[in-house]
């Protein structure tokens, strides 16, 4: 029987039938397939490739926002830096001003401290020189006295020579030192003479 | 039962009959199983051997494969669903996108399916108890080369224009013009002849020869070993080269399925490409 069959059989010539069923076959292969499976995949594709890039979406927007602060926090710092020059120069300038200040005013106080203490000096010679001279005159009358034998005091002091021979003297003196001090200088030898 | 193991019988039968016959090599009966359910539809006669439902079994096996790996697809792939986004990455991007160009994403589907269904009846010529690929008969083969052709045809005449197509597929630019008395038949024949009856025949013709290989080592090794003389030292060897022509057979079933789909690939880039 099968001897018989295999001389009607020609592998390249298919029967009807069998075509059929491939056709078939094939079709709801590709039926299910096109319409279900690939089309999930192709889903499937898109939403690996959107997670990925989402994830790098995610962390560009964070560096940039990092980047963002970063920009801040120094133009801030920049801005505290020239707050802080101008601060120091602000306290320089008014430093150099209090320092002018002072000066000035340690100047104007030592000028007063001299002119006071000249004052003073001029005020003690004045004084000094005015007893002196009282007791110059006492002690140049005692002495003339005592030479010529006989109190000269009451005439002396009405005569009022004593007085005018040191006026004399000082009129002398004046004239030969160029100011009164050597006339002073000049006069003291004289006194303790 | 099977296959082999049928042919074994016819083999041990005959035999029986004839007494000293030697060996009775398979013969293409092979792939004529008895049909296991018969009917008569429209006229049209249906046999369903074997060799029908290892089809529809290898169909509903893929289908069942590829639809429980995207039934709920996740970001990150399970190892059913990475298996199965490979196999569609490879003809997607690898086949549909590189052969074809930007335009060949359209026929991923196609060429997808064409490549799955290739793919898992080639498998089946290595499944014990199977042992046949449904792609060794040719009227499966058969039917995918005619989906092909006429598939490549239309998008031609789509995306061409019928003229400039039918023109061009006669006319080849760039011929001269006392060649095209050798060039213009052969470019026809070619294009709408004999392209569609190479993909099947190469597809079925590998099946067929993988399977009969398989058959002859195997029934080999069993009549090596029952001869009854010397010769039994011979089996193991035979029964070495049916194990390894299974390992080669497994080769085949891909590179057929990946061939197949790659050459319509390039047939549908000819279409969707004015020729140069």
């Amino acid at each position: 029987m099968n001897i018989l069959a295999a001389e009607a059989h020609n592998p390249l010539i298919p029967p009807v039938g069998e075509i059929i069923v491939g056709i078939i076959a094939f079709g709801i292969l590709y039926f299910v397939l096109a319409k279900f499976v690939f089309p999930q995949m192709e889903k499937t594709f898109v939403a690996r490739r959107e997670a990925i890039e989402g994830g790098i979406e995610r962390a560009e927007d964070m560096q940039a926002e990092a980047k963002a602060a970063l920009d801040q926090y120094r133009a801030q710092l920049a801005e505290a830096r020239t707050e802080a020059a101008q601060i120091r120069d602000a306290a320089r300038a008014e430093g150099q001003q209090i320092l002018e200040e002072l000066r000035t005013q340690a100047q104007e106080e030592s000028a007063r401290i001299v002119a006071r203490g000249e004052e003073q000096l001029a005020a003690n010679r004045q004084q000094v020189v005015n007893q002196l001279r009282g007791q110059i005159g006492q002690l140049a009358v005692d002495l003339a006295g005592r030479v010529v034998g006989e109190s000269l005091a009451e005439d002396a002091r009405r005569s009022g020579t004593v007085d005018r021979f040191l006026d004399q003297l000082d009129g002398m003196s004046s004239a030969t030192a160029g100011d009164g001090r050597g006339g002073a200088s000049a006069y003291v030898p004289q006194g303790e003479r | 039962m099977t296959s082999s193991a049928l042919a074994l019988v016819n083999v041990l039968a005959a035999e029986g009959a004839e007494g000293d016959s030697g060996f009775q090599s398979p013969t293409i009966e092979e792939f004529y199983p008895e049909p296991l359910v018969s009917f008569s539809l429209l006229g049209v006669d249906f046999e369903f051997t074997r060799i029908t439902f290892i089809l529809f079994f290898a169909t509903a096996l893929i289908l069942v494969l590829l639809v429980t790996a995207m039934r709920r697809p996740g970001i990150v792939p399970g190892k059913l669903q990475w298996l199965a986004e490979s196999g569609y990455s490879v003809v997607r991007d690898g086949i549909a996108r590189d052969v074809i160009g930007p335009k060949g994403l359209p026929f991923a589907p196609f060429l997808g399916s064409l490549f799955f269904f290739i793919l898992a009846n080639n498998a089946m010529s290595i499944v014990p108890g199977l042992q046949i690929s449904p792609m060794s008969k040719f009227a499966f083969p058969l039917v995918l080369a005619v989906f092909v052709w006429v598939l490549y045809n239309y998008v031609g005449i789509r995306e061409q224009g019928a003229a400039k197509y039918f023109k061009d597929a006669a006319i080849p630019p760039g011929v001269p013009a006392a060649a095209l008395i050798l060039v213009t038949p052969i470019e026809l024949l070619q294009v709408f002849v004999i392209r569609p009856f190479t993909l099947a025949v190469r597809l079925f013709a590998n099946m067929f020869a993988g399977h009969m290989l398989l058959v002859v080592f195997s029934l080999g090794a069993v009549y090596l070993l029952q001869v009854g003389n010397f010769s039994v030292i011979f089996a193991p060897f035979s029964l070495l080269m049916a194990i390894i022509m299974t390992f080669f057979e497994l080769l085949v079933i891909v590179l057929q399925a990946y061939v197949f789909t790659v050459l319509t690939a390039t047939y549908l880039n000819g279409a969707v490409e004015p020729a140069h």
